[in-house]
C-alpha cells in the first residue's frame, strides 16, 4: 500500500468517523470529538495530497460503491495540491471549531455536516470518472448549504443568503453535468483516463469548454456569477466562511485547469483569453467592492473574488501560452496560479478565522462598530494583521511571492503570439498592479478601522480574547502563512512537478533559497527580502532611539483643537475611509446616498431629524440579476391564477386532462 | 484654466511695494524671542470671540496687496505647526479654555500677539457677562497691535518686527 492510498483512505475514514461521532456523542462531548476526528481527517489529507505531489500516484476503481458506474478515484500530482490545501484548510478549521460553538453550533446537524463537506472536498480532486466528480461536487454543494444555513433562525439574511447559494451552485451544477456528459458521452466512456483518450475537438469542445466554464466560474466566484459568494460566505459559521472561502472556491479554478487543459488538452487561444478576460474582472471588480464593504466578512468574500480572478489570470494566461506554443511560460503561469492558490488558502482562512473571533467576542460583523480590539484581543489583533499583510501582496507577506510570480510569467511572454498577445498581457499586469494597490487600501481599511484606534460601539468595548482552541487554529494559519512567505522555495519544484504533468513542460521554478525562473534571467529570495527588511528596520529604530534620546523630551496634550478630549466619534469608519475611492471609481461602483429631513410639525424650517444613509449596491446584481428575478416572479405570479383555490377549477383540470389524454391515444391507435 | 492664465498675466502684480521698516514696532524681549526663529513666523490664528472685523484685516494683510507672506509671516493650520499665536477678540468663556490648550500645543520658543483693541484689554466688551477677560488676562501676551480694527499697515508692521525682514 502506498503513503498516498493509506493517507487518503485514513482521511476519509475520519472524516466519516467525525460525523458519526458528532450523531452519536451528547452535545458536551461533540465539538472536541468531531473536531480532532476532522482535523485528524485533514492531516491525513495533506499527507496524502503532498506524497501524491511528490510523483505518488494512486488510482482505484470501486465499482459496487455506486450503481451503474462505480467510484473511480485517482490521485495525481494536480489533484495533490488541492487535495493538501484542503486538508490544511480542514485541520485550522476543525481545530478553531472546538472553541466556536455558540448559538446552537454545537448541534448534531451542523457538527455531522462540517466532517462530510470536508470528505466531499477531497473527494472531488481525486474523482477520476464524471460520475465520481459530479457525487462528489453535488456532495460538496449540499454539505456547504447546510452549513451556510447553520445560524437561520437568528438572522433573516442567512435565509436569502442560503437561497441565493442554493440557486446559484445548483444552475452552476446543471452545466457542468451538460458540459461533462457531454465529454464522457463524446468519448464513449466515464473515466477521465478514456477522455484524454478521446478528447473532442471543434464546436463540441468549445461548448463543452464554455458550459463547464460558466459551472466552475460559479463555484469560484468569479463576476458575473459571485453574486452569492458575498452573501452566503459571510452568513456562514466562520469556520465554514474559512473552508468555503479557502478550499471550496479552488475546485471551481481546479475544474477549469482539469477539464480545460487536462481532459480537453489544451485548446484553441480564445478560451484562455476568456477565462483571463474573466479573471481581470473579477479581481477589478472584487477588490472594488472589498474596498468600500463595511462588514468585516463580507469585504474577505469580495477579496475571494478578487483572489481567484488572479488565480484565474494565471490559469488563462497559462493556456493562452500553452495555445501560442510557449510551454515553458505555460507552465510558469500555471505554476503561478497554483502558488497563489495555495496563499490565497492560508491567509484567507486566517483571515475569516480572525474575522469569526472578532465576531464571537463583539457580536458584530460592521467595521464601523468595532475598533479598539488591540487591547481587547492582543493575539487575535496580531494574527489578523499578519493575515492582511499576506493579502496586501507586500513583500514579507506570502501573497507577493506568487502575484510576483504571476507578473513574471506576464511581462516576460514572448511575442509570439501576435498583436492579442501584445494588447492583452500588459493589460493583465495593469490590472494585477490596480488590484494590488486597492488590496493594500482595503486591508489597511479592515485592520486599521476594525482594530486600532477606540471602541466605537457597545459590543467592541466589551470585546474578550477568544478560547484557546480558536487561537490555536489561527496560529496553525499563521504559521502556514510564515512558511509561504519565507520558504515558498520547499514547495514550487513540487508545483512544477504537479504542473509539468498537465502540461509536458520541465520544471520551470528552482533554487533552495532564492528562486530561479527557468528560461527567464529572473530571481528572487523571499527569505533574503524578509531578512533585509528586518535588518532596515531594526537600523532605522535603533538610528531613531540614538537620535531622539539627545533631545529634551516633554509631556504634552493630544492636540484635540483645544475642544477637550475626542470621542471615537471622531475617528474614521470603514465608510468615511472608502469614500474618496467610492469617489475615484464613482463611474463603475456607483455609489447610492440619501438624505431624509424631517421638519418639526410647526415648521418647515425647523428641522427635527436629518438621516443621511449611504451604500454601495452591487451593480451587476442589480442591472443583471434584478431583472430576471423579476421576470421569474411575474410568471410565478401569472401561474397562480392558474391555480386560485377553488375545487370546481381542479376537477374540471382533472376532467379535461383525462379527456384530452384518451382523445389523443384514440387518435394514435 | 486658459481663463486663469489670461486673467494671471492682465492683472499683473498688485502688491504694493515695501513700506520701509519702522523700528520699535514690537516691544524689545519680543523681538529678541523672535530672532531665534530666523525671519520666518508660522502664525496660528485663534478667534477668541472677536467680531470679525480683525479677520477681514488679517485676510487683508495676507492677500495680495500688502501680501504678509513676503515678509516671512505665515498661516498654519494648526498650534503644532506654530511659532506664533495670533489672538482676536476678547477671550469669552467659551473660548477660555480652547486658548489655553491651544496655547499649550505650540513648541517653544512661543510667542503671542494679541491683535486689535478687544484683545488688549476687552475693548467696547469690556465687563460684558460672556467675557472672561483680555487675552493677556489668560495667556502671556508678547506683542500688541491697537486698532478697532487695525489696519493691515499696522499688522504687517508688527509681523515685521517679529520676522525682521
Amino acid at each position: 500500500m502506498s503513503l498516498t492510498q493509506t493517507a487518503f483512505g485514513l482521511a476519509l475514514g475520519l472524516c466519516l468517523a467525525a460525523a458519526l461521532a458528532a450523531v452519536l456523542l451528547p452535545r458536551t462531548a461533540r465539538p472536541a470529538a468531531t473536531g480532532v476526528l476532522t482535523a485528524a481527517g485533514g492531516a491525513a489529507a495533506v499527507a496524502a495530497g503532498v506524497s501524491a505531489a511528490a510523483g505518488e500516484r494512486w488510482s482505484a476503481w470501486l465499482p459496487d460503491l455506486l450503481p451503474l458506474l462505480g467510484v473511480r478515484l485517482a490521485v495525481d500530482p494536480l489533484g495533490g495540491v488541492f487535495l493538501a490545501v484542503t486538508g490544511a484548510v480542514a485541520v485550522c478549521a476543525a481545530i478553531y471549531g472546538i472553541g466556536y460553538t455558540r448559538h446552537g453550533l454545537a448541534g448534531r446537524g451542523v457538527q455531522a455536516a462540517l466532517p462530510l463537506f470536508v470528505a466531499a472536498m477531497l473527494l472531488v480532486p481525486a474523482a477520476a470518472s464524471v460520475s465520481t466528480f459530479l457525487v462528489a461536487w453535488e456532495l460538496m454543494a449540499i454539505t456547504s448549504l447546510l452549513l451556510v444555513v447553520a445560524e437561520h433562525h437568528r438572522r433573516a439574511a442567512v435565509g436569502e443568503a442560503g437561497l441565493w447559494y442554493a440557486v446559484m451552485t445548483h444552475l452552476g451544477f446543471a452545466v457542468i453535468l451538460a458540459g461533462l456528459a457531454g465529454l464522457a458521452a463524446h468519448a464513449g466512456g466515464d473515466a477521465f483516463d478514456e477522455i484524454r483518450a478521446a478528447a473532442p475537438a471543434g464546436t463540441a469542445a468549445t461548448l463543452i469548454f464554455l458550459a463547464t466554464f460558466a459551472g466552475f466560474a460559479s463555484k469560484a466566484g468569479i463576476v458575473p456569477l459571485h453574486v452569492w459568494l458575498p452573501r452566503a460566505h459571510p452568513e456562514a459559521p466562520s469556520q465554514v466562511s474559512a473552508l468555503m472561502s479557502a478550499a471550496m472556491v479552488n475546485m471551481g479554478a481546479y475544474g477549469i485547469v482539469r477539464v480545460g487543459l487536462d481532459l480537453l488538452g489544451g485548446g484553441p487561444a480564445w478560451w484562455w483569453l476568456l477565462v483571463l478576460g474573466a479573471g481581470a474582472l473579477s479581481a477589478i471588480y472584487g477588490i472594488l467592492q472589498a474596498a468600500v464593504a463595511a462588514d468585516l466578512k463580507r469585504l474577505l468574500g469580495h477579496s475571494t473574488t478578487e483572489n481567484m480572478g488572479l488565480v484565474l489570470i494565471g490559469v488563462g494566461a497559462a493556456g493562452f501560452f500553452a495555445a501560442s506554443g510557449s510551454r515553458a511560460l505555460a507552465a510558469l503561469a500555471l505554476v503561478a496560479a497554483l502558488l497563489h492558490v495555495i496563499n490565497h488558502s492560508a491567509f484567507k482562512t486566517l483571515l475569516f478565522l480572525a474575522a469569526g473571533s472578532v465576531l464571537h467576542a463583539t457580536g458584530t460583523r460592521d467595521l464601523d462598530a468595532l475598533g479598539g480590539l488591540r487591547e481587547r484581543m492582543p493575539y487575535t489583533t496580531a494574527l489578523f494583521a499578519l493575515g492582511a499583510l499576506a493579502a496586501s501582496a507586500l513583500p514579507p507577506g506570502n501573497g507577493f511571492v506568487s502575484e510576483w510570480l504571476l507578473l513574471q510569467s506576464l511581462v516576460n511572454s514572448l511575442p509570439e503570439g501576435g498583436v492579442i498577445h501584445a494588447v492583452t498581457m500588459p493589460l493583465a499586469v495593469g490590472v494585477i498592479a490596480l488590484s494590488a494597490g486597492l488590496a493594500i487600501a482595503t486591508f489597511v481599511k479592515a485592520f486599521g478601522v476594525g482594530f486600532l484606534a477606540r471602541p466605537r460601539g457597545e459590543g467592541a468595548a466589551n470585546a474578550h480574547e477568544s478560547p484557546p482552541a480558536m487561537l490555536g487554529g489561527m496560529l496553525l494559519a499563521a504559521a502556514a502563512c510564515l512558511a509561504l512567505a519565507l520558504a515558498p522555495t520547499l514547495l514550487l519544484p513540487r508545483l512544477s512537478a504537479a504542473v509539468g504533468g498537465v502540461l509536458g513542460a520541465p520544471a520551470t521554478v528552482t533554487g533552495e533559497v532564492t528562486l530561479r525562473l527557468h528560461g527567464i534571467a529572473s530571481t528572487i529570495s523571499p527569505l533574503l527580502i524578509t531578512l533585509w527588511l528586518v535588518a532596515a528596520l531594526v537600523l532605522v529604530l535603533a538610528g531613531l532611539r540614538l537620535f531622539a534620546a539627545r533631545r529634551a523630551r516633554r509631556e504634552a496634550r493630544l492636540w484635540d483643537c483645544g475642544a477637550g478630549p475626542m470621542t471615537a466619534r471622531m475617528e474614521y469608519t470603514a465608510t468615511s475611509f472608502a469614500e474618496p475611492l467610492g469617489r475615484v471609481f464613482d463611474n463603475v461602483l456607483e455609489p447610492e446616498s440619501d438624505i431624509d429631513v424631517t421638519p418639526l410639525k410647526e415648521s418647515a424650517y425647523l428641522v427635527e431629524r436629518v438621516r443621511f444613509h449611504a451604500r454601495v449596491p452591487d451593480r451587476i446584481e442589480r442591472r443583471l440579476y434584478e431583472p430576471v428575478l423579476a421576470g421569474v416572479a411575474a410568471i410565478g405570479r401569472g401561474a397562480t391564477r392558474l391555480a386560485n383555490g377553488s375545487v370546481h377549477r381542479y376537477l374540471a383540470y382533472g376532467f379535461y386532462a383525462l379527456t384530452g389524454t384518451l382523445i389523443l391515444l384514440a387518435v394514435i391507435t | 484654466m486658459v481663463n486663469l492664465w489670461q486673467k494671471i498675466r492682465k492683472t499683473g502684480r498688485v502688491a504694493e511695494p515695501p513700506p520701509p521698516k519702522e523700528d520699535g514696532a514690537v516691544p524689545e524681549p519680543a523681538a529678541a524671542a523672535a530672532a531665534e526663529l530666523g525671519g520666518s513666523v508660522q502664525i496660528r490664528h485663534v478667534d477668541a470671540g472677536s467680531c470679525n472685523g480683525c479677520e477681514l484685516e488679517i485676510a487683508s494683510a495676507f492677500g495680495p496687496v500688502y501680501d504678509a507672506e513676503r515678509y516671512g509671516a505665515r498661516l498654519v493650520a494648526s498650534p503644532r505647526h506654530a511659532d506664533a499665536l495670533l489672538v482676536t477678540g476678547p477671550v469669552t468663556r467659551n473660548m477660555e479654555v480652547a486658548l489655553r490648550r491651544t496655547h499649550e500645543a505650540v513648541p517653544r520658543p512661543r510667542l503671542v500677539i494679541a491683535l486689535g483693541d478687544c484683545a488688549r484689554n476687552c475693548g467696547v466688551f469690556a465687563g460684558a457677562y460672556g467675557v472672561a477677560g483680555a487675552v493677556g488676562d489668560v495667556v502671556p501676551v508678547d506683542v500688541e497691535v491697537p486698532g478697532c480694527p487695525p489696519e493691515p499697515e499696522a499688522i504687517v508692521a508688527a509681523l515685521r518686527g517679529l520676522t525682521g525682514r
